[in-house]
């Protein structure tokens, strides 16, 4: 097995040595032990290897991911899978705001709750959280989906794009320009497959389908009230 | 009544109501939607013509002019970066997007710095091909909207610059106006097609310079330590803003002044919110020298850089590097004399034209329209650029030999004097014929 100890070895050494790795490694699992809340681990990684954080981690964690699978076993600070272009991240904790922000492709999974802005600015990513999700999750969502098997905070999707959000609970308060929209047996069978990706047992037609009215796509002063 | 009535008095203009702000109340009640343009701010603020150079005299002796050796050269991101850019000359292009502008009008950026030997800027919406490809030294922006946000593109930088915020307006997001939300703009943006893009104004996974040292050590960790990382920001409050960037961990500062350019913004932002760059030089530089930081996180500072003078200003305030975006744009076209049949066509005319938002440039530079974009030949458009950076390298060189340095970093405040009060104590530098400095130890 692969492993490394942060105690001994500098996050630095850690994370060149999973950036350096040939696409035809064989060197595929790796396991990251004694951590202490290091920000920016297992960033930029580029291959499709595995690795495991065995324990709570700070800011960043696997941002800008392409083709890796990151496991977070604890909890992860600020912007997880921030910027991730693929692959795929999972929290098996909880995960502190920001989670997934600009993401443009992936699964972010996240298995306890997200806090605020959950999805912020997502470009095509798909996140699914069996918790909840705080305020201003969503916000200027341009595409992908964010599923979220609890609750969502205020403003949920707040000048959304093009994102598709689905809330099997409650949804404190919508943002500007966001909207329910009818859960078609298309969106049913989308989600289905989704949340079975993501190996997450909830059942799809219990969620409610949110989305852009798109009517600040371009000013029109009768809107004023809502820039 | 007559005018030679001996009661005529003729129609008199009020200063508060002047035509210009009568016709944005008129504009505003017929339309329901306020002003935006392009360019930085049209007002006169105090600029670098409210300073002048000393030259030599009996107690400082010029370097013979055309002749003896006067260096430009300038390395960025020396503190942290394993490999800092190294320019030949002090002038950089500012970060102006694909989408603001044309493809042609980026690839003749990066033609015509490539030939002097200095680097060009992204900005929002990502790196395209082609100014990659005719960029030798390229400074890939980080900025709040994270449009066409890429590790592989982050990788194939140069540079990174963090952009906080830009001169034209501190504190706001970008815009581009459907009308330039093209197939291709908008794929890169991951947007729908013709709509009004607006960008955030502050990132969305950082919120303070605790957040942005990490950030900033995420960008490292991911490119291997090799890139300068520069924190850029709008005019406002310099001091704090250059130190807590230092704290931050920048290499180099970027510091716009609100004469600096933005593709499309409120005509309100433009004008009201920031500072000019004379007021923000000095203290950004007091900041660095305070921190022990000066000449080892590099200043680059830019808004409404035009000549050699103005680059010696700057560098003689204590900058490392100016950075230009509208003077570049002019030098490739933009607003010619040439055009003036389309300007009037336009509603506007040559030097004035401004509705960059719109897609119409008859320049072929500020635009998405194909057959427009294609009038711009980025080869000599590109070369153009060179020449106008040559000129301003060597004006810079005139007037540093003048003043005896045989580099134009040696350039210093004593060189200085001010015309006016109030650019004496924006500068730091003694009212001309005395040893007056408003403010002086106070910020």
């Amino acid at each position: 097995m692969n492993a490394f100890d942060l105690t001994k070895t500098p996050l630095r050494d850690v994370n060149q040595k999973l950036q350096s790795l040939p696409a035809d490694t064989n060197e595929k699992v790796w396991h990251l032990n004694n951590l202490h809340g290091e920000h920016a681990c297992a960033v930029g990684l580029t291959q499709p290897i595995e690795v495991h954080i065995n324990g709570h981690i700070g800011y960043y964690a696997a941002g800008m991911n392409q083709k890796a699978t990151v496991v977070i076993h604890g909890q992860c600070g600020v912007g997880v899978a921030e910027n991730m272009m693929s692959g795929e991240v999972r929290v098996k904790g909880t995960a502190s705001s920001a989670a997934g922000a600009t993401a443009q492709g992936g699964l972010l999974v996240i298995e306890g709750d997200a806090g605020t802005r959950c999805g912020i600015s997502m470009k095509g990513v798909d996140i699914v959280v069996k918790g909840s999700v705080g305020a201003m999750s969503a916000f200027m969502a341009q595409s992908g989906a964010l599923v979220v098997c609890g609750d969502a905070g205020s403003s949920l999707g707040d000048s959304i794009y093009e994102a598709r959000l689905y809330v099997q609970g409650k949804v404190e308060s919508l943002g500007s320009d966001c909207i329910e929209k009818k859960m078609t047996p298309h969106h049913v069978e989308k989600l289905g497959r989704l949340l079975k990706k993501a190996g997450i047992d909830a059942d799809p037609k219990k969620f409610k389908r949110y989305g852009s009215k798109r009517s600040l796509y371009n000013f029109h002063v009768d809107n004023v009230d809502a820039y | 009544m007559s005018d030679h009535s001996p009661f005529y008095t003729p129609p008199r203009y009020s200063s508060t109501f002047d035509p210009d702000a009568i016709a944005q109340i008129q504009r505003a009640a017929a339309t329901g939607i306020y002003d935006i343009r392009g360019g930085g701010a049209k007002r006169r603020v105090p600029h670098f013509d409210d300073l002048l150079f000393l030259g030599a005299s009996i107690s400082r002796y010029p370097l013979e002019g055309y002749r003896e050796k006067c260096g430009t050269d300038v390395v960025l991101g020396t503190r942290f970066a394993k490999k800092p850019i190294e320019l030949k000359i002090p002038v950089t292009i500012a970060g102006m997007s694909f989408g603001a502008l044309s493809g042609n009008a980026k690839e003749a950026l990066g033609r015509g710095a490539s030939a002097m030997g200095t680097s060009t800027t992204t900005g929002d919406g990502g790196m395209t091909p082609e100014e990659r490809g005719h960029s030798t030294k390229l400074v890939y922006q980080l900025l709040p909207s994270r449009y066409g946000m890429n590790p592989d593109d982050l990788r194939k930088a140069d540079a990174i610059e963090v952009v906080i915020g830009q001169g034209a307006k501190p504190g706001g997001g970008g815009m581009l106006l459907g009308q330039k939300i093209t197939e291709r703009v908008a794929k890169m943006r991951n947007l729908p097609v013709g709509i009004d893009q607006r960008s955030a104004c502050r990132h969305p996974d950082w919120t303070g310079p605790d957040d942005l040292a990490i950030k900033i050590t995420e960008l490292r960790e991911i490119t291997n330590w090799e890139k300068p990382i520069y924190v850029k920001v709008g005019a406002t409050r310099p001091y704090y803003d250059t130190a807590l960037a230092v704290k931050s961990g920048a290499d180099v500062v970027v510091l716009d002044g609100m004469q600096g350019g933005t593709a499309a913004t409120q005509e309100v932002f433009i004008e009201h919110v920031g500072l000019p760059i004379l007021a923000a030089i000095r203290p950004a530089v007091q900041a660095l020298q305070d921190l022990d930081m000066h000449r080892k996180v590099q200043l680059v500072v830019s808004g409404g850089i035009r000549n050699g003078a103005d680059v010696a200003k700057c560098l003689a305030m204590g900058a490392d590097a100016v950075a230009i975006g509208t003077a570049a744009l002019i030098a490739l076209g933009d607003n010619a004399p040439s055009l003036e049949a389309e300007y009037k066509k336009l509603g506007t005319t040559a030097g004035a034209y401004d509705d960059w938002h719109e897609g119409k440039d008859p320049a072929g530079i500020t635009t998405q329209d194909p057959a427009l974009a294609a009038r711009l030949d980025p080869v000599k458009a590109g070369h153009r650029l060179a020449n106008y950076l040559a000129v301003l390298t060597m004006e810079t060189q005139i007037i540093a030999r003048a003043c005896g340095k045989s580099h134009v970093h040696n350039l210093e405040p004593d060189d200085l004097v001010a015309l006016t009060v109030e650019s004496a104590a924006m500068a730091g530098v003694p009212l001309a014929g005395t040893n007056w400095i408003p403010g002086k130890d106070r910020y």
